[in-house]
């Protein structure tokens, strides 16, 4: 099962990955939106915002821009490649060039419909690559990464009251009773620009990220959540199973998307893997 | 039924091409939903985003442009009966439903259009006033936040017990080294066995307590009889056996 350190596996083998989308027990229609694309190790979230049925337009065009984007882009460029212009790594900048590509879509259809005035999304997205991945978010969609024992958030929510906890205005467990839960202070969509916070994380043999709507973080104590990926990292499809029911047990209030990633070996890049012999070469 | 993009050259229809997904791209390459095989189009000339019963057309920066009933539009709102022209190409856009539209479903998560972009999140001090008159701007946008915020979203709460998970239920251990010894399932999931090798879990839900197999080559035995990959309802009583452990789940008083 394990794959030694130092042998590289093709992307698809060395991750296995999982995602579903609930509308919970309260809402009629889903408003978020999921993908993953194994074959190059991408997978995005969105949880739509805007009344009619605006919300799951805005998630909706924002999966399919980011996943049919960026999976036709990796045909061609290697996500290591720096570009000149900004010294950014593709990988980085797919990701960013397609929210902002995704934000100018939902942009447009909002300022000429009136019904969709003010749709808008949250996003995150993981690109894997080259032992690392690449996280974009707007918004309160998170990241959570289960390394050892330990569950640890590695997107910060932009939203109301995270601003406020970060400041010191409301402690954590006050947070819990806030009214504010619902505020975000950036959404994909609602701008002509969108600000996408995007960090790269080295990734280990073991790791579980999971990537989801505030509607399991909301309904779902980070206890119960990090009890269950541990109990449940040798079986995702149930770990997703168990984290969309426990949403719905505590009352479901929110759709609720769950996307797991379990990092099974090792994933260098081909093009690194190059680029390194050559450099031994050259010595 | 969807809306479609009728392509003809010449008055010649060529093809018909409904809009079912919610963006479809035009262009001259092979990957393109709709495929124009003629050098005056661009490798990827142009995309339509359809959204419910609306189709946006936007130029995917192309070459030569296209035109909308004979004007040149970078973006433009289709509408039923418009012909867009590309080179010589021309693709009528039909779209002739009924609109429906059904009562406005009052929103949830809302934006705060406080933060202009390019301001890092996390403001520092003084962040109470700034936060304020975000607050404020948004009641004005949106005209239906109440800001005193009454009990109208309640912050998660567990379900107060009920039924069957309101009773205490313990795990007893009945054959092995640590025989007698009592496991409370005071959480809401319990693991027994170890990850990566043998494990299943109870889980605590509103209606009870159930026993999931999770890895492992052999499922765990429920009074003589094999788990299925479905979960199992404990009842009182219930003799489980793990890794050739045996246990007995029964509710406290």
């Amino acid at each position: 099962m394990r794959c030694s350190v130092g042998v590289t596996m093709k992307l698809e083998d060395a991750l296995e990955m999982i995602c579903q989308t609930h509308p919970g027990m309260v809402r009629s229609h889903n408003e978020d939106s999921v993908a993953c694309e194994s074959a190059c190790g991408l997978v995005v979230l969105a949880d739509g915002m805007g009344g009619y049925n605006a919300g799951e337009v805005a998630s909706g065009i924002t999966v399919s821009v980011v996943t049919t984007e960026v999976s036709q882009s990796l045909q061609n460029v290697n996500p290591t490649q720096l570009d000149e212009e900004t010294g950014d790594e593709y990988g980085v900048l797919l990701l960013r060039d397609n929210i902002q590509r995704a934000n100018a879509s939902i942009y447009y259809a909002a300022q000429s419909q009136p019904q969709y005035a003010g749709m808008g999304t949250t996003v995150v997205a993981g690109l894997f690559y080259d032992n690392r991945v690449a996280v974009a978010h707007v918004g309160d969609s998170r990241l959570y990464r289960l390394r050892g024992e330990s569950l640890e958030a590695l997107t910060r929510d932009h939203s109301l009251l995270r601003e406020q906890i970060d400041s010191g205005m409301i402690s954590i467990e006050d947070a819990r009773l806030s009214k504010n839960k619902n505020l975000v202070t950036r959404a994909v969509g609602i701008d002509a620009k969108v600000d996408t916070e995007i960090h790269v994380h080295n990734v280990q043999v073991g790791d579980v990220y999971l990537f989801c709507s505030d509607g399991l973080n909301d309904m779902v104590e980070d206890e119960d959540i990090q009890s269950t990926v541990y109990a449940m990292q040798g079986n995702l499809p149930l770990a997703m199973e168990q984290l969309i029911q426990m949403a719905n047990d505590n009352g479901g209030r929110d759709n609720v998307s769950v996307i797991l990633v379990k990092i099974k070996g090792r994933f260098a890049s081909q093009g690194n893997w190059l680029a390194r012999m050559l450099n031994l070469f050259k010595k | 039924m969807a809306a479609k993009l009728i392509l003809s050259m010449n008055g010649a229809v060529l093809k018909e091409y409904p809009l079912n997904k919610e963006r479809m791209t035009i262009g001259r390459k092979a990957h393109n939903d709709i495929v124009i095989d003629n050098l005056a189009v661009s490798g990827e000339h142009a995309a339509v985003v359809t959204i419910m019963h609306d189709s946006f057309l936007e130029d995917l920066d192309s070459t030569n442009g296209l035109e909308v009933n004979g004007v040149p539009t970078k973006k433009h709102f289709l509408q039923n009966n418009d012909v867009i022209e590309i080179g010589k190409h021309k693709l009528k856009y039909i779209n002739d439903q009924i609109t429906q539209t059904t009562s406005a479903d009052f929103e949830r998560t809302m934006v705060m259009r406080g933060s202009p972009v390019g301001k890092p999140p996390a403001a520092k001090a003084g962040t109470m006033k700034t936060q304020a008159s975000g607050v404020e701007e948004l009641v004005e946008k949106t005209g239906s936040f109440d800001a005193s915020g009454s009990a109208a979203k309640p912050a998660a709460v567990k379900p107060a017990a009920q039924g069957e998970a309101g009773k205490a239920a313990v795990v007893q251990i009945l054959t092995g080294a640590n025989a007698g010894k009592e496991l409370e399932l005071v959480k809401n999931l319990t693991t027994l066995g170890k990850p990566g090798l043998q494990v299943a879990v109870l889980t605590r839900r509103p209606n009870g307590f159930f026993i999931t197999h999770v890895e492992g080559a052999k499922f765990p035995l429920v009074n003589g009889k094999e788990l299925t990959n479905q979960a199992y309802q404990l009842k009182d009583h219930d003799v489980i056996e793990l890794a050739g452990i045996k246990m007995e789940f029964y509710f406290k008083g």
